[in-house]
């Protein structure tokens, strides 16, 4: 076993010459990873700084009830400097995915971070937290997950909960919820927590949250819902490539039908993008290569709460309860407007122009979600 | 005198599993295998749309991602009596090569490897005598002597930081590590290589299905519509990358996994005669050529191996009452008519009992319930799942292609074919059968290719799309081979709902808790006799537990008792 030896741990930026990057290189990532944090380039300079001073931040990763996805996400973070700092430079100090050690010595590890570094570590919650029949759903080294969270978020700096599990439940939280399914902001109170909803959260989004806070030392700025503004502010559907499809009245009648073949708009097929948070349509998935949309399937609306309770997956959003901006466009228009091509043109300008003003510089802007809104 | 140790949690895997193992005079004697998560999906499936549930299903595991989603696609497809289009087919297969190549190369690396791999020993490597090493197996370009000693000098500041992040705690330095410093030191470059590499080749899943992990599928075939002539949908720009990828991909399994495989395996040689287990294998089957229908077809052959007779290979049919059984004796669950039956899966019930010790605990009271998974079956035996089960059937079943990779692995080796029934074994079958899926992908890609050329672009059979073309009530099975093994998912729709979903992974295949007849499964069966050098550090148990590359998400659910309704709750969630 390795004991510590050295006081002073090396700087970002010292790692990352070390490693042979240019500082060209260098300031490339850190304008990147500025661009998606939505800082203004004015900050780019305190970036900068604040990597090249600042040693690695301790983080003890946490898995629950969840399948993985988000850790496979946050490893597909697509910059090479981004994957080198964040699984090498940050210190990942305890994550059952990842971690060489096992059983006692995983959890002396955890230990030992969670003593030494007392109220700086970073601690990611992956998974909700099963509260049924007394936390036994869900039990790690003899313990349930209830109380290992509760004991690693005692001396943590803040926490971040990792996608749809951690957040807001999930899959396991669906109808009928069998395990009490809980997500971990219903668990914790009085430590900065911030959610990162997607299933799995894009990993470059992943990547940025866990950037902006070993470079600034906070929590970056978040919606009343406590997600970060800088990538779920934005409906899918707002920043969606086939949004003038929308606009124009052409739509996708059927899976693999002539308008399908052209990247029409899927809203009449089931596309969750009109009530969906997300940044896939900015920053798309893998390294900028597609989003569900792309590949002609609708948004599942997978970062939004309760989104598997939220009405079937093909059925067309305006057609169950609790759609809002759109059902009541729909409502309008039904009397008069059948499905063909002028009705439906006629329908989306209506619906623009009631969308417009509706949800300008509030729903847009994540200070308040479409839910919200309704209610 | 014996002496109980646990390990929990097990890391380096999916999920949640605990082993507690008995030593007596330096070995195994006894093993008992534990999944302590539970999220009782099946419970959660009842009532909802037979086309919704692969996004469901596909949620029980995002390291095997795409799996369960396939897999569920292809049982509404059974059910409803669907025939996808050839393209949806070669558009499924080519996903799945995508992830049978992702997730072996990353167990191996990122999950296995460390078992073998001695992280801080590889600083003591000669760069030179790495860089004449790695040039001598392979014809991998990043090998000269800079390259490694830019490695070396990273991991050395790294180690000296202090701040050991993943590898803090580690086993470095056990007695049970053999390799070299120069072969050490290739696979901890290689480890980080991979890392940079595996994000890569999922971009394929990106283009077809939209995003990694858990990308889109559709029941009827595929979303992902062909418009050779548009800027949206698969056109040749998307193809260009498809193919390049998995050019890449294949350059990354010959020259960089599969090498460093046997030049760690040509180290650890004894652990060819550890870790065996059962010895008997059970394989579905998949990678159709010709339709789904057609298994003759199959890239994978389907089919059964009891007692290692390889000789003898049997058929397996999934819709058979008597053929697969799940039996819940020491899993933490009831069924009505006692602990002692087997249900098939159509008629599978039972209701979650924890009657385990109250958390927090030192031990689990394995003389009785210990574990979240059941136990499944096949014509009452137990059954080992997965990569080595694969390429014994294709072997046995006399397939050239088969037979041409393991015999030249042997023969490298210098080891007999017996060899193959154990740790070393499985962990050698995974990166032997990666070669054939790397080479089976571009195939496939050959032939999408060759379709849209000839004029068909179909992607999807929407003709039974609407629920109101659907029978009253239809029984569908769904299955596929999964990169940890033998997948099925089992559907019962009724009034165009899903009346009873039920799974039966991998994972609970091998991992799953001995059966009411003392058999032990495949984890439990294959650690015993294990030598353990140091109780404290159970790195041989993580080596043979590690070969099966566990999942453990995917192998603990529920099934409700059969026929009741789950009624429809309008608040969820829960404090």
């Amino acid at each position: 076993m390795i004991h510590e030896t050295l006081p002073s741990p090396p700087t970002y930026y010292e790692e990352v010459e070390r490693k042979g990057y240019s500082r060209r290189e260098f300031m490339a990532f850190v304008t990147t990873m500025a661009a998606f944090m939505g800082l203004e380039n004015s900050a780019i300079g305190q970036v900068v700084h604040a990597l090249e001073t600042k040693s690695r931040v301790p983080v003890i990763w946490l898995h629950f009830q969840e399948c993985t996805c988000c850790s496979e996400s946050f490893i597909r973070s697509s910059h090479p400097i981004v994957a080198d700092i964040l699984l090498d430079k940050i210190s990942l100090d305890y994550t059952e995915t990842l971690m060489a050690a096992s059983g006692v010595q995983a959890e002396e590890a955890m230990k030992h971070t969670m003593e030494k570094y007392r109220g700086e570590y970073i601690l990611c919650v992956e998974g909700s937290v099963p509260t049924g029949a007394d936390g036994v759903y869900c039990m790690i080294g003899g313990k349930t997950s209830l109380q290992i969270l509760e004991e690693a978020a005692a001396g943590a700096k803040a926490v971040i909960a990792w996608g749809s599990c951690a957040s807001n439940g999930c899959v396991q939280a669906a109808r009928p919820n069998p395990t009490n399914a809980t997500p971990i902001h219903k668990l914790l109170k009085g430590i900065p927590l911030i959610k990162v909803p997607g299933c799995p959260p894009i990993g470059e989004v992943m990547a940025g949250v866990i950037v902006h806070l070993v470079t600034f030392g906070k929590i970056p700025e978040l919606d009343r819902l406590g997600r970060p503004k800088a990538f779920y502010s934005k409906r899918v559907h707002d920043s969606c490539y086939r949004r003038a499809y929308y606009d124009a009245g052409l739509f996708v009648e059927s899976f693999d039908d002539e308008n399908a073949k052209k990247g029409y708009c899927l809203y009449k097929v089931g596309c969750k993008g009109p009530s969906t948070y997300n940044a896939c349509g900015v920053m798309r998935w893998n390294g900028g290569t597609s989003f569900p949309i792309q590949a002609g399937h609708g948004c599942i609306g997978c970062s939004e709460e309760n989104f598997w309770d939220n009405g079937r997956f093909y059925e067309r959003a305006s057609a169950f309860a609790g759609f809002g901006i759109e059902a009541n466009a729909d409502t309008l228009g039904k009397a008069a407007l059948a499905a063909t091509g002028v009705g439906i043109a006629a329908h989306a300008i209506a619906t623009n122009v009631r969308k417009h003003k509706l949800i300008a510089g509030k729903v847009q802007e994540g200070k308040i979600s479409e839910k919200e809104f309704e209610s | 005198m014996s002496t109980r140790i646990v390990v929990d949690p097990i890391t380096r895997i999916e999920g949640h599993l605990r082993i507690e193992a008995d030593i007596e005079n330096g070995k195994i004697k006894d093993a008992f295998s534990s999944g302590t998560m539970v999220r009782l999906l099946e419970e959660i499936l009842k009532g909802r749309d037979p086309k919704d549930a692969w996004a469901f299903v596909g949620r029980v595991c995002g390291v095997c991602t795409s799996v369960h989603s396939l897999t569920s696609v292809r049982a509404v497809e059974d059910a409803l009596d669907i025939v996808v289009p050839p393209n949806a087919e070669m558009v499924r297969n080519i996903m799945f090569c995508t992830q049978y190549m992702h997730d072996h190369v990353v167990h191996f690396y990122h999950l296995h490897a460390m078992d073998w791999v001695d992280v801080v020993n590889a600083l003591k490597a000669d760069p030179k005598k790495t860089s004449e090493l790695a040039q001598s197996i392979s014809h991998w370009p990043k090998s000269s002597p800079g390259y490694f000693s830019d490695i070396q000098t990273r991991i050395k500041k790294f180690v000296e930081s202090g701040q050991l992040g993943i590898f803090a705690n580690g086993y470095w330095g056990h007695p049970a590590y053999k390799l070299p410093p120069e072969v050490n030191l290739i696979g901890l470059a290689h480890y980080l290589e991979a890392l940079e590499w595996q994000k890569e080749i999922v971009k394929i899943h990106a283009i077809f299905g939209g995003k990694n992990p858990h990308p889109n599928y559709l029941v009827g075939g595929m979303a992902c519509a062909i418009g050779i002539d548009d800027v949206s949908g698969i056109n040749a720009e998307r193809l260009a990358l498809v193919g390049q990828l998995l050019q890449d991909a294949k350059e990354f399994v010959e020259q960089v996994y599969v090498p460093d495989l046997m030049a760690i395996a040509s180290f650890y040689k004894d652990w060819g005669a550890i870790g065996g287990g059962l010895g008997n294998y059970l394989v579905y089957g998949d990678l159709p050529t010709n339709g789904f229908r057609d298994m003759a077809s199959f890239k994978f052959p389907a089919g059964a191996i009891l007692n290692k007779e390889l000789g003898n290979i049997q058929e397996v049919d999934l819709r058979k009452d008597e053929e697969v059984q799940e039996f819940v004796t020491n899993s933490w669950y009831e069924y009505r008519e006692g602990k002692t039956v087997g249900l098939h899966p159509w008629k599978g019930e039972s209701k979650v009992n924890y009657n385990g010790p109250k958390p927090p605990f030192e031990h689990l009271d394995t003389a009785k319930e210990y574990s979240y998974l059941k136990t499944p079956r096949w014509n009452g035996h137990a059954m080992e799942v997965g990569p080595l089960a694969r390429v014994l059937v294709g072997y046995a079943r006399g397939r050239e292609d088969f037979k041409a990779v393991v015999d030249k692995a042997l023969t490298d080796l210098k080891v007999p074919v017996t060899a193959l029934f154990s740790t070393l074994g499985r962990t050698a079958a995974r990166g032997l059968e990666s070669v054939l899926i790397a080479q089976w992908g571009l195939e496939f890609f050959d032939q999408l290719i060759s379709n849209i050329k000839n004029g068909d672009t179909r992607m999807a059979e929407m003709s039974k799309f609407d629920p109101a073309t659907w029978p009253a009530q239809a029984l569908g099975v769904g299955y596929s081979e999964a990169p940890r093994g033998a997948l099925a998912h089992w559907i019962n729709i009724e009034d165009q709902k899903i009346a009873n979903y039920q799974l039966v992974v991998p994972t609970t295949w091998n991992a799953s808790p001995r059966d009411g007849k003392g058999q032990l499964s495949a984890y439990e069966s294959a650690l015993l006799n294990t030598p353990v050098a140091d109780e404290k550090q159970p790195l041989e148990i993580l080596r043979t537990v590690h070969s099966f590359d566990p999942c453990m998400a995917c192998s603990v659910h529920l099934y409700d008792e059969e026929g009741k309704h789950i009624s429809r709750i309008s608040v969820v969630g829960g404090e």
